[in-house]
């Protein structure tokens, strides 16, 4: 059983879910961006931001910080929006998304922005950036830990398995990867482009842990993640299965809103989907 | 004055007085990086290594003797070695990342650029076999366009050591400094020609030899045959050519190469590379802008290079003692059409 009462678990849904209100208002406001994966991870980002990660965001430098990597760095509004709320910048920053001297740039450039761990935009270098945080660490005797989140996609890419092999070979145990399974990728299904299946065979066979999680169910992803921290000599992969799109009926599971424009009335329609949904939680919640 | 600079040469620039012997001592640049590393690593206990399969061709092996902790090996992952080397960086160490040029920053470009470069950490990459001296590998091997690749990324600085003295200098030098770096050493032994007091900082170019014909403008082992070439035409055709030695190609000293414009109206740049992106590349930029100069280009003239011991491909390519003679006298024949 997961370490997390109902309650921390209906506030969480509903972080998650303000975060999916903030990533539809920053990518109708920019004018484009990448909606579908980002709506997908928002309850992971939840989880990791306002549950997991030892970190303070009003000291991003923090030496003894947990590392969270975005190797899909296309879904940074995610990211924006978790980092907002959790107070390590203003909330009303991140209608500046894509714009010209913002910091919050259309892929997240590490230089502009403090809290971001690296840049990252092209595929497939996340984990190996984390392997090598995660092995500096270790050689320094340090006990934070590397979460690297990664795409489905990204798992065609050769430096991914360059990673995934250097990674077990040296028994990262403070390393854990989250892969956004959720099938989909800009051309269509992951399974048609290039099948990444059997993943949990390939991850085993490079020595790592494997577990599999529904990653739109909090407590589920607190388990995953609790049972990553207590596996020892091996790094951990969690597979994280998503609904692209989540929250919003029009937008899951249609690999078009990978980073489709809005139409018009499109964006509100999608944030009075949302608004209904904060409502049914705020119901639950009194509830509990 | 001291009178033991070997003849031509700025006291200066503290030449060994060895430098047109023909017994002088020959020995590889990455020799220099070899003891460098060491010796870096001595004072700074941030410097790591990896290294991907080349251990003792890319001379590590006294360092992982040393310090086997902090020798990290990536196997065949040159991309690999880029990219997590910019996460060693990113959680304070210094990496020094070793392959062959060719393999990277050859086949590692993007991951130098998205991982190294845009987050400006301090990763050193260490590119070796350099250059068509790779000799009998052949062109798969030869890299010519690695300065090229790096030069034209941002924040990256690109060093080519003229020998392995400099060499060394150059390893601690960019163990000093912060941010991306790459340093390209070479396979073949060739002459040691500078001494410990000859004078090295990144971004300085060093006047080796006064001269008011011709600058030659070089860098790596090439600079000794540049020294060699312009005694020669100054015994045989009283020409007074001056010789830089240009081992910091990015940041170019551009006050340097302006002002043996300036003094002589006419150069020649002398490199183990390809023109294009490389440091004949970069004079050209630069006097174009500053101070347009009749010019003359030594190197590779986008080709590829192919198997052959280095001496034949040194001649085949153009880049021997007789190629840079003649590339001063067309430069001076073009000054004075001018």
């Amino acid at each position: 059983m997961p370490h997390i009462h109902d309650r921390k678990i209906k506030r969480l849904e509903m972080i998650a879910n303000r975060l999916r209100q903030h990533v539809i208002t920053m990518i109708a406001q920019a004018g484009s961006g990448h909606q579908g994966g980002a709506l997908g991870m928002a309850d992971i980002f939840a989880v990791l931001y306002f549950h997991e990660l030892h970190h303070d965001p009003k000291r991003p430098d923090w030496k003894d910080r947990d590392r969270l990597l975005l190797s899909n760095g296309h879904i940074c509004p995610i990211r924006y929006a978790a980092m907002a709320e959790a107070g390590y910048f203003p909330v009303k920053e991140l209608l500046t998304l894509r714009q010209l001297d913002s910091r919050l740039q259309g892929h997240p450039e590490r230089l502009r922005l403090p809290g971001l761990e690296t840049t990252s935009g092209p595929l497939g270098e996340g984990l190996a950036q984390g392997a090598g945080m995660a092995y500096a660490a270790k050689m320094d005797k340090k006990t934070w830990r590397t979460y690297v989140i990664e795409s489905d996609a990204e798992q065609a890419i050769g430096l991914h398995w360059e990673a995934t092999m250097f990674a077990g070979k040296n028994r990262l145990d403070n390393l854990t990867c989250i892969i956004d399974r959720n099938n989909m990728q800009i051309d269509g299904d992951t399974e048609d482009v290039m099948p990444v299946e059997p993943l949990p065979e390939k991850f085993e066979a490079f020595g790592w842990h494997v577990i599999e999680c529904c990653g739109n169910d909090i407590a589920d992803i607190v388990r995953a993640i609790e049972t990553a921290k207590k596996i020892h000599q091996r790094p951990t992969c969690i597979i994280s299965h998503t609904i692209p799109g989540r929250g919003v009926s029009f937008m899951e599971n249609d690999f078009h809103w990978h980073s489709q424009l809005f139409k018009p009335g499109q964006a509100d329609q999608a944030l009075r989907e949302l608004k209904a949904i904060e409502q049914t939680l705020k119901a639950d919640h009194a509830a509990v | 004055m001291n009178p033991f600079a070997p003849k031509g040469t700025r006291s200066d620039a503290k030449l060994s007085r060895k430098l047109y012997d023909k017994a002088i001592l020959l020995k590889p640049t990455r020799d220099g990086y070899g003891s460098g590393i060491v010796q870096a690593a001595e004072t700074n206990d941030r410097i790591v290594v990896l290294c991907a399969d080349l251990t003792e061709s890319t001379r590590n092996a006294a360092f992982k003797e040393r310090f086997p902790d902090r020798f990290v090996q990536i196997g065949v992952q040159e991309q690999l070695l880029a990219a997590t080397a910019a996460g060693f960086a990113l959680a304070g160490k210094i990496p020094f990342i070793n392959s062959y040029a060719i393999f990277c920053p050859g086949r590692a470009w993007e991951q130098v650029r998205t991982n190294i470069c845009l987050n400006d950490v301090n990763v050193k990459i260490v590119g070796n076999h350099a250059g068509v001296s790779v000799g009998p590998d052949g062109s798969t091997h030869q890299a010519l366009e690695d300065m090229a690749i790096m030069r034209v990324i941002p924040r990256m600085t690109v060093i080519a050591p003229c020998d392995a003295i400099e060499a060394q200098k150059a390893t601690l030098a960019a163990a000093m400094m912060k941010g991306p770096c790459y340093i390209r050493y070479a396979r073949e032994a060739t002459p040691v020609f500078t001494t410990d007091k000859t004078p090295f900082r990144i971004g300085k170019a060093e006047t080796f030899r006064d001269g008011t014909d011709v600058a030659v403008i070089a860098c790596g082992p090439l600079v000794h045959t540049a020294l060699l070439a312009a005694e020669e035409l100054r015994k045989e055709e009283r020409l007074d050519v001056m010789v830089i030695n240009c081992h910091t190609v990015k940041p170019l000293d551009a006050k340097t190469v302006a002002k043996a414009a300036e003094t002589c109206g006419a150069i020649v740049t002398v490199e183990e590379h390809q023109i294009a992106g490389g440091l004949g590349g970069a004079v050209a930029e630069c006097l174009a802008s500053k101070r347009p100069t009749p010019m003359e280009f030594i190197g590779i003239h986008d080709r590829f290079g192919e198997s052959g011991t280095p001496k034949e491909l040194i001649e085949r390519f153009g880049m021997d003692v007789a190629a840079i003679k003649k590339a001063i006298r067309d430069a001076v024949a073009r000054k004075s059409s001018t």
